[in-house]
């Protein structure tokens, strides 16, 4: 006996394969992918203008962006007419006369790179919340991203928009069962939908999964193509939710549930995205996943939560100044913010969709010696929309008073949390967040 | 002490759970090979793989060393004169011959990939390369970061020659190995502005677990590691950069270098329960790592109290303390039989090695894994894999699903850039096995179906089973290569396909 499987066979194939190649490619092109014309047929549209829920604010959207790697927000928002700041940065610090000013009084203005959001604040389309954070802050990213998920600062248990579905019954409102118009049919729901490959922490909920892709075209099964009896009985292997067979096998519930959700969404998602944006997205990983956003909340998915996220902020060496790494990870998220909205308006849903982004912490008020930022604390949060309160909300923490060498939080993010569930998803933040947190004033006096 | 499995206890079912937990799963004729011989034999067997020939040995010159060498002296005298003459013309040379260079780097990391995929795929010993991947997702190191793929083969080779041997060693290695030291940032930390990167991590995610530390320790332990950095494709020691001051780490004073940082957290009872925690975890089912004693399953605890026993009686050897997990009668129970989630590996590596299917195109593998979310030599972080279930969503399902069709059939999944294969499958060769033990079985279709959802699900019960008969029967129950592909095809985008 042997445990050795041919190793020829590993590259035996590849070269076979290539050579096989120009035949099959004829047969290949020529192949209809039928699944996905019947299927669009068979599958109802989605129901837009869907009857109201009395109470429940059911058409409001949210839109969590996320700053992965620690955002310098130093340079983000750069306190232009303080001599510390650049003392503390000489190299890397943002000139004043480079930066973009936020109005002639404020001491604080934008990095070059933001034109985007520059523009959006100009419209009165963002709100600043300066120095958030939260007490004894974690310098770990996984810890402090833990704890910004969870909205407890030990970073264990469930999300916070996880809760949020948990607590408002998928954010349809409580007393529903599942379907939005109170019948007890079961139909297609996609409460939360994060596009990357794995859900973030922050929308595990103890009952209701989101949905996670990175992209739409490989959202279904290929092998039905294969022949044609295998449809049903796949259909039937994969469609049942968790069954009674596995009442004490909680993983293998978990994967029957996680496969019916797909089952369902597949189809309805695949649609909404395939349409042409209204708008020129940029090219990049975060312009793309908004244009994907943009185009669901156009198709009328009924999903309150939407998470998108980009990487790449842990600048620990060479981060550049007005050009360099850290600007170009600004341009990015500054332009895919600009289109998202631009797209928005379009479509005419801008004013239900509000987005709030954030990073697990700050960076460190001084350069390191590798002309980078080590980990930090407190730093600014962005929120957009044209409901949201424009302008610059609370004060820059101070640069002189200095918790060994790292910000003071002057706002705890909780309190954002906070005043998105209350004001915007008419939600219980105190049974939500498991604390008291006053919410902040985040959206505009009407 | 716990219970050991006793040799009547050890069947086929438990013969194939040990091939697919200490390797990537087993043909039939391997699982009952290893069943026959006993539980102490099949365990001795995937344990002492130095004693199996190794058909394919990794060599130094495996992979060009050179493509991502430093400048020489002679280049950077050019490039200083370049500079100083503004000879833009020189410059934009050099620039180019940087490009070109980087691009085949890219290149051979690609190579790598598919290397070591290969690799997996056809080892005669599966837990060495299993316990490299398990390193590899414990000191997890991200190409993206480092862009040079002969220091990701050094280390690759480092937790291959090491995979079973000394945690202590892997611990001095890895503050010498220079992907970890320029993934962290260490190669430039010197005296005066030490950076913490690396001290962390080393007791956080490589050696103790949060909580076992504290601020203090990152700052002396960053202030033992300056100076620990690299020159091409070797670890130096800058002296001039190290601070030799006195520090203290972890209740131990001195003027502390990187070994003494390494020794103040080998001396923690927290370092060898921390790395028994995190191997149960990847080869027996997910616990919390950093959860109080008594929070842990009972049984759990207890075998993790084997393992730390046996490592710290060995000094930190690793295979003695695997020996205690495998051969545990709590390994066979249902608390961890078909309890975790197999990873994309072993998904893929898995259904490879144990349906015996073409390998078809090592890209279109290694494009699935990274849709899954196991793109290797690319870990998403530091913390490398945080695997069971966030290895599963409604998305990464279908690209599990679909990638066993190319697998079975060679039909092309959606949204790769690489054509069809056209490559036949035979998977009747999986029924010998069947058709020796009873003679007319081959044709019964419900023989059939039992034989291959018990091979494939280890388990026969249930909904699966009557779905596939009613297919079978739709094709006259014909039992032969398309019917059969067709089952296999089927029970492969069964939820529970994706247990192990």
């Amino acid at each position: 006996m042997s445990l050795h499987n041919d190793p020829s066979q590993a590259r035996a194939f590849t070269r076979r394969m290539f050579l096989g190649q120009s035949l099959t490619f004829a047969s290949a092109a020529a192949v209809v992918p039928s699944f996905i014309q019947s299927s669009a047929l068979g599958m109802p549209m989605p129901e837009l203008g869907m009857s109201s829920i009395p109470g429940v604010n059911e058409d409001n959207i949210l839109v969590v962006v996320q700053l992965g790697g620690g955002n310098d927000g130093l340079n983000t928002v750069v306190p232009v007419r303080h001599d510390e700041y650049y003392r503390a940065r000489p190299t890397i610090g943002i000139a004043r006369n480079q930066a973009l000013e936020l109005g002639r009084s404020s001491d604080i203005a934008l990095h070059p790179a933001m034109e985007g959001i520059k523009a959006l604040y100009d419209e009165g389309l963002c709100g600043l919340i300066q120095g958030t954070g939260y007490p004894n802050p974690n310098r770990s990213h996984f810890k402090s991203m833990d704890i910004w998920h969870t909205a407890d600062t030990t970073g264990t248990g469930n999300g916070w928009i996880g809760r949020y579905l948990d607590s408002e019954c998928c954010g349809y409102g409580k007393g529903e069962s599942g379907a939005p118009d109170g019948s007890e049919e079961e139909i297609p729901m996609q409460p939360a939908i994060a596009i990357g490959r794995t859900a973030p922490l922050a929308m595990e909920g103890g009952s209701i999964k989101p949905i996670a892709f990175e992209s739409a075209d490989l959202f279904r099964w290929t092998g039905e193509e294969i022949h044609e009896s295998l449809r049903e009985p796949y259909t039937s292997l994969t469609s049942r939710g968790a069954s009674d067979d596995h009442d004490d096998h909680p993983t293998a519930s978990f994967l029957l549930k996680t496969s019916l959700d797909a089952q369902v969404s597949s189809d309805l998602i695949r649609r909404a995205v395939s349409q042409t944006p209204m708008t020129q997205f940029p090219g990049t990983p975060l312009g793309r996943q908004l244009q994907m956003v943009s185009s669901m909340i156009r198709a009328g998915l009924k999903t309150r939560v939407y998470y998108v996220s980009m990487g790449g902020f842990d600048t620990h060496a060479g981060q550049g100044n007005t050009n360099g790494s850290h600007a170009n990870l600004l341009r990015q998220f500054s332009d895919a913010m600009r289109a998202f909205y631009s797209d928005l308006k379009r479509h005419e849903n801008d004013t239900r969709v509000l987005s709030m982004c954030f990073s697990e912490f700050g960076r460190r008020v001084s350069q390191n010696a590798s002309g980078g930022t080590d980990h930090g604390t407190a730093a600014p949060m962005f929120l957009f929309g044209p409901m949201v309160r424009q302008g610059i909300i609370g004060r820059h923490p101070s640069l002189t008073n200095l918790d060994n060498g790292d910000l003071k939080y002057e706002i705890d993010f909780r309190s954002v949390y906070a005043g998105i569930l209350e004001n915007w998803l008419s939600a219980d933040s105190n049974e939500i967040l498991q604390g008291r947190y006053r919410p902040l004033q985040i959206l505009r006096k009407s | 002490m716990t219970t050991r499995i006793s040799d009547i206890d050890f069947g086929y079912d438990q013969a194939r759970h040990l091939l697919m937990r200490a390797g990537f799963g087993g043909t039939p004729d391997q699982i009952r090979t290893l069943a026959d011989w006993g539980a102490e034999k099949a365990v001795e067997y995937l344990l002492e793989y130095d004693e199996v020939p190794d058909h394919d040995k990794p060599l130094p010159n495996t992979f060009d060393r050179n493509i991502m060498r430093p400048l020489s002296d002679d280049e950077r005298r050019m490039l200083s004169n370049a500079q100083s003459r503004r000879d833009e013309d020189a410059l934009a040379s050099l620039r180019l011959r940087r490009q070109q260079a980087q691009r085949s780097d890219r290149r051979q990391m690609r190579e790598m990939q598919k290397w070591w995929l290969a690799r997996m795929i056809s080892t005669p010993r599966p837990l060495q390369e299993k316990m490299a991947l398990f390193w590899h997702g414990h000191f997890a190191t991200s190409y993206r970061t480092i862009e040079n793929s002969y220091h990701m083969y050094m280390q690759n080779q480092l937790f291959r020659q090491n995979a079973l041997g000394s945690f202590a060693k892997l611990l001095s290695e890895i503050i010498r190995d220079p992907a970890m030291l320029a993934y962290l940032d260490n190669n430039d930390s010197r005296k005066g502005s030490p950076n913490e990167n690396l001290a962390r991590e080393l007791m956080e995610l490589f050696g103790l677990g949060e909580g076992n530390y504290s601020e203090r320790d990152i700052k002396e332990g960053a202030r033992a590691l300056t100076g620990y950095s690299f020159n091409d494709d070797s670890f130096v020691f800058n002296a001039g950069n190290h601070d030799n001051g006195r520090k203290t780490i972890l209740g131990r004073t001195g003027t502390l270098d990187g070994d003494g940082f390494v020794d103040a957290i080998l001396r923690q009872r927290a370092c060898a329960m921390f790395i028994c925690r995190k191997l149960y975890s990847f080869f027996a089912t997910e616990i919390d790592i950093t959860a109080r004693e008594r929070d842990l399953p009972k049984e759990a605890a207890r075998t993790i109290a084997d393992m730390e026993r046996a490592m710290r009686a060995s000094k930190y050897q690793i295979k003695p303390a695997m020996r205690e997990l495998l051969l545990s009668e709590h390994f066979y129970s249902d608390r961890v039989v078909r309890e975790q989630i197999k990873s994309p590996i072993d998904l893929i590596v898995g259904s490879v090695r144990s349906l015996n299917t073409p390998v078809r195109d090592l890209s279109v593998l290694l494009d699935a894994l990274d849709l899954m979310g196991q793109n290797i030599f690319f870990p998403p972080s530091v913390k490398g894999w945080d695997g069971g279930r966030t290895w599963i969503n409604t998305s990464t399902l279908f690209v599990r699903q679909n990638i066993l069709a190319y697998l079975l059939t060679g039909k092309m999944p959606q949204g790769y850039d690489a054509l069809a294969s056209s490559e036949q499958y035979d998977p009747m060769p999986l029924m010998d096995h069947l058709t020796v033990a009873l003679k007319n079985a081959g044709s019964d279709p419900a023989a059939v179906t039992n034989y291959l959802l018990r091979f494939t699900l280890g388990s026969t019960t249930g909904q699966p089973e009557s779905t596939i008969r009613a297919f079978l029967a739709e094709h006259q129950n014909h039992i032969n290569r398309e019917t059969v592909i067709g089952m296999l095809l089927l029970i492969s985008a069964r939820p529970e396909y994706q247990l192990c």
